[in-house]
């Protein structure tokens, strides 16, 4: 057991179990903390496969500026924490949801099974902020521009649909 | 139709085909339904074209020569590929003659017979269409566009007969003339159909006269004996012999001058051109070609008969007519086509002048059809007393005029082709056709006059524009025979004419003296028969059961009633009431019922809640997965 | 030795923690929640992935996935508000107008 897969075990483990715990808390609150901690532990994940500009904006954006808006709205609208938990219901979800699980893993395995050791095969800077804008703004030059109008329509979209009716 | 007869070109064909139905056409859409005088004389005007048109060609013509018009490619489906394409030959060229010249009387006349009627305008309109789609099926040159022509002419022949529809028993009349036509005309779709077929399979697709005369002899004789005799089934229906026959005489419901339009001169004669015109197919079945001339001189003894005890003055010619086309099918069963032709020719000239006479004194008496309420009309009807006589006399045989020379060669031709039995009973029927006539021609002209006093102040002659195409039509019953005497006097130049569509007629053996002989026999008869029906034009035998089996149709209707319609409306009417509400209908509302309850079952699957919506878009997504795994 | 495998099964696993949240809960926020875990579990698969090819498109195709989600959340938040307004509930079971 090396260092890499120690490190690995252990953010696996938390990642798990905070998701875990954004579905299974009663109070929605409590929910949004643990997706917040399970955002960041996918942070380290990515900062361990050489991503350290994704790792910062994985930060920024979900916990900075999304988890923000979600605790906003919760707060705003304070909704009521009871919620009727139906046994059978829970068990067709968790039975659908661990089929699923053993069937993208199943599906996985047999064609990702490519070893590689720890840094070799890619350059120092793979993932840098450098590495990334080249890549943006070049080959998928056009795909960032239409995510910005996305953007741009979402901000209006909102607008729309949040505003009291006058 | 010889293979070594020059194609030309002729796009002046076409017209005579367009004309009569552009004033279909323009009678049916653009005429006021009033204006009757106008589309009288638009639709004799378009006939009048194409009779000029006809007359041109006729001049034109040169000897060997067939014309050819193609308008456009109907049906292409390689190899297989018809053309709308007309065609003219000698054949061809005597039926557009005889259909046009005889149409345009029959136009002519009926601007003053059906000059005053309601419905005039409509009336003008079918016969155009009808002279369009009669043109089609003699012009055709491939059998599809014939059987477009054929059914047209059945449609049209509907229409006609059941012309004053506001009366029911013409309806059923119409019903019965399309019915019985169509069970013909279904025999020889399959006929076409299995021609097709047959020469399909030795690689020759087509329909074309032309190419189906160099292809036939491919086919095996029993092949051809199954299609020939389907066709004759057709014709029998069209043609209306034994056993289709029943439809003509109910089809005297029409309008006089359809009658003798499309019920003698030209229609019925559509299964004879037919079988003329496929003489090279029917040739190669020795078979079928007995079968034709048995029921050809069947149907002309049978109707004779029934002829000779009639009232009613167009039944009479209806009969007549079904015995005449007997004696036509006789030719052609005895491989005289030409004798055929020729009988055709004259017949629809001193049919059509019999029918118009007939309608004449019909109009005369206001409607009056029954002959026993007839009588002595001799000095009312001068003009028509005559036509009627000299149309008479031709149908009878007598000698020089038409249907003397046409009679005598059918009635040689079948002799010298061996069939004595054959000859023996068509000159029998020539008796009971001079009998039968000259019965008609006493009781309505001769003797004393039957008509009620009231009608009798009324009576008067047609107008001359209905008694001037009796006297042409008169004159035509008399020289038309002209064109075919016989070899022993001039030759005949209608042989000559038609020799290059039907190759050389073998003129028999047998010599001229028994020719001579057997004439004056024939002859001999016919006087006798006309004399005995003057002596006694109610016969002596009336009330004795022969009679009555005549008077009846020998029950054929009835046969025909309780054999087939009957059992077949019962069998339609157990169907419409059990069958259907029992079988069908139960089968459809249970189907319906089930579909419902199971609809009420599944319709739980619509909870609205999208969780379960998500659920079972998982499912699916998991069963697909999986299957693609494992 | 550390492989592509542990992380595409992380992977998996996430993403099947995310599904099963969406379907369980009653919640509509709690649902996009799990949605946005869904993204990260495919996040993560991403990267993995484009360590192990060596490109960096995979990376890039991330902050596309980045940017739709916040679109996505701040237009469903939007949309929750307004359910909110007219109903005074976020349970989805509530809002069953097209039942069969």
């Amino acid at each position: 057991m090396n260092a890499e897969l120690i490190t690995f075990y252990i953010l696996a483990t938390l990642l798990i179990v905070s998701s875990l715990s954004v579905i299974f808390q009663r109070n929605p609150i409590y929910s949004a903390l643990s997706l917040v901690a399970a955002l960041f532990f996918v942070a380290v994940l990515f900062l361990t496969l050489q991503a350290p500009m994704l790792a910062i904006l994985q930060i920024l954006i979900y916990a900075g500026a999304i988890m923000v808006i979600f605790l906003f709205v919760i707060m705003l609208l304070n909704p009521d924490a009871r919620e009727p938990r139906r046994f059978l219901w829970w068990g067709f979800g968790s039975l659908a949801a661990g089929i699923l699980a053993l069937e993208l893993i199943a599906l996985v395995i047999p064609r990702g099974a490519k070893v590689w050791s720890g840094g070799g095969a890619v350059g120092p800077d793979f993932g840098s902020p450098k590495k990334l804008a080249e890549s943006l703004f070049t080959d998928f030059m056009l795909p960032f521009e239409v995510a910005s109008v996305l953007l741009l329509v979402a901000l209006i979209g909102i607008v729309v649909l949040a505003k009291r009716e006058a | 139709m010889e293979s070594s007869a020059v194609m030309e070109s002729s796009s002046l064909l076409r017209w005579i085909l367009l004309v009569p139905l552009l004033g279909a056409v323009i009678n049916m859409i653009f005429t006021s339904y009033r204006d009757r005088k106008t589309a009288g004389w638009l639709a004799s005007i378009a006939l009048a074209v194409s009779f000029g048109l006809s007359l041109w060609i006729w001049f034109g013509l040169s000897s060997g020569t067939v014309l050819n018009d193609t308008l456009f490619t109907w049906i292409e489906s390689p190899p297989f590929k018809v053309k709308m394409s007309l065609l003219v030959d000698r054949l061809t060229l005597i039926m557009l003659l005889v259909i046009t010249g005889v149409g345009l009387m029959i136009h002519i006349y009926s601007l003053g017979y059906m000059g005053k009627d309601e419905g005039g305008v409509r009336y003008f309109a079918y016969l155009n269409l009808f002279i369009f789609f009669m043109l089609l099926l003699v012009l055709a040159d491939n059998l599809l566009l014939l059987f477009v022509g054929w059914e047209g002419v059945g449609l049209c022949s509907y229409l006609l007969i059941g012309f004053w529809y506001q009366d029911h028993t013409n309806t059923i009349a119409a019903n019965k003339a399309f019915i019985v036509n169509r069970i013909g005309d279904v025999c020889f779709l399959l006929g076409l159909f299995l021609l097709f077929w047959e020469l399909g399979l030795k690689g020759i697709w087509t329909l074309d006269f032309v190419e189906l005369k160099s292809h036939v002899h491919l086919l095996s004789t029993g092949r051809i004996t199954l299609i020939t005799l389907l066709l004759f089934a057709g014709a029998t229906g069209k043609s209306a012999q034994i056993p289709l026959f029943v439809w003509l005489p109910d089809a005297m419901q029409g309008p006089t001058p359809v009658s003798a339009l499309i019920h003698a001169a030209t229609m019925v004669t559509a299964g004879i051109y037919m079988t003329a015109r496929l003489h090279f197919l029917f040739a190669l079945a020795p078979a079928t070609l007995a079968v034709i001339a048995v029921i050809g001189v069947l149907t002309a003894l049978f109707a004779a008969t029934i002829a000779t005890a009639q009232n009613d003055i167009k039944r009479v010619l209806a009969y007549s007519t079904i015995s005449q086309l007997g004696y036509m099918f006789l030719a052609v069963g005895v491989g005289a086509y030409s004798a055929a032709v020729f009988h055709l020719f004259t017949h629809a000239f001193f049919k059509a002048c019999l029918f118009l006479s007939a309608g004449s004194v019909i109009h005369g008496l206001q409607g009056e059809q029954d002959m026993r309420k007839m009588g002595g009309l001799k000095s009312y009807f001068p003009k028509t007393y005559w036509t009627y006589l000299i149309a008479g006399l031709a149908l009878s045989g007598a000698p020089l005029t038409a249907g003397f020379f046409s009679k005598d060669q059918i009635l040689w031709q079948t002799f010298s082709h061996g069939s004595v039995l054959l000859w023996f009973v068509a000159w029998g029927t020539a008796g009971l056709t001079a009998f039968y006539m000259f019965r008609q021609f006493f009781m309505v002209f001769h003797g004393e006059c039957k008509v009620n006093d009231h009608l009798r102040a009324h009576i008067h002659e047609s107008p001359t524009v209905m008694t001037a195409p009796l006297m042409i039509l008169a004159l035509g019953s008399i020289v038309t025979g002209w064109l075919g005497l016989p070899e022993y006097l001039f030759g005949s130049a209608w042989d000559h004419w038609l020799e290059p569509v039907f190759g050389t007629q073998v003129n028999g053996h047998g010599g001229v003296l028994i020719e001579i002989l057997l004439m004056l026999l024939t002859v001999g008869l016919a006087a006798g028969a006309i004399y005995l029906a003057y002596r006694a034009y109610s016969p002596p035998w009336v009330g004795g059961l022969p009679y009555r089996l005549a008077l009846n149709k020998y029950y054929v209707d009835e046969v025909y009633d309780s054999l087939f319609v009957r059992p077949m409306t019962r069998l339609a009417d157990w169907f419409a009431q059990i069958f259907d509400m029992a079988v069908v209908d139960r089968f459809v509302n249970g189907l319906a019922a089930r579909v419902q309850a199971s609809s009420f079952f599944w319709r739980r699957l619509q909870t609205g809640n999208v969780q379960h919506y998500l659920l079972y878009f998982l499912a699916g997504t998991l069963f697909v997965l999986g299957y693609y795994l494992f | 030795m550390l492989s592509l495998n542990y992380y595409l099964a992380l992977s998996a696993l996430i993403f099947a923690i995310g599904v099963m949240g969406v379907i369980i809960r009653r919640n509509l926020i709690i649902i996009m929640m799990s949605i946005e875990l869904m993204l990260n579990a495919v996040n993560l698969a991403f990267v993995a992935l484009a360590r192990s090819h060596g490109s960096m498109d995979g990376q890039t195709i991330v902050v596309f996935v980045m940017a739709v989600a916040a679109a996505e959340a701040v237009v469903g938040l939007a949309i929750v508000i307004t359910v909110f307004r007219q109903r005074q509930t976020l349970d989805p079971q509530e809002m069953q107008l097209l039942k069969g």
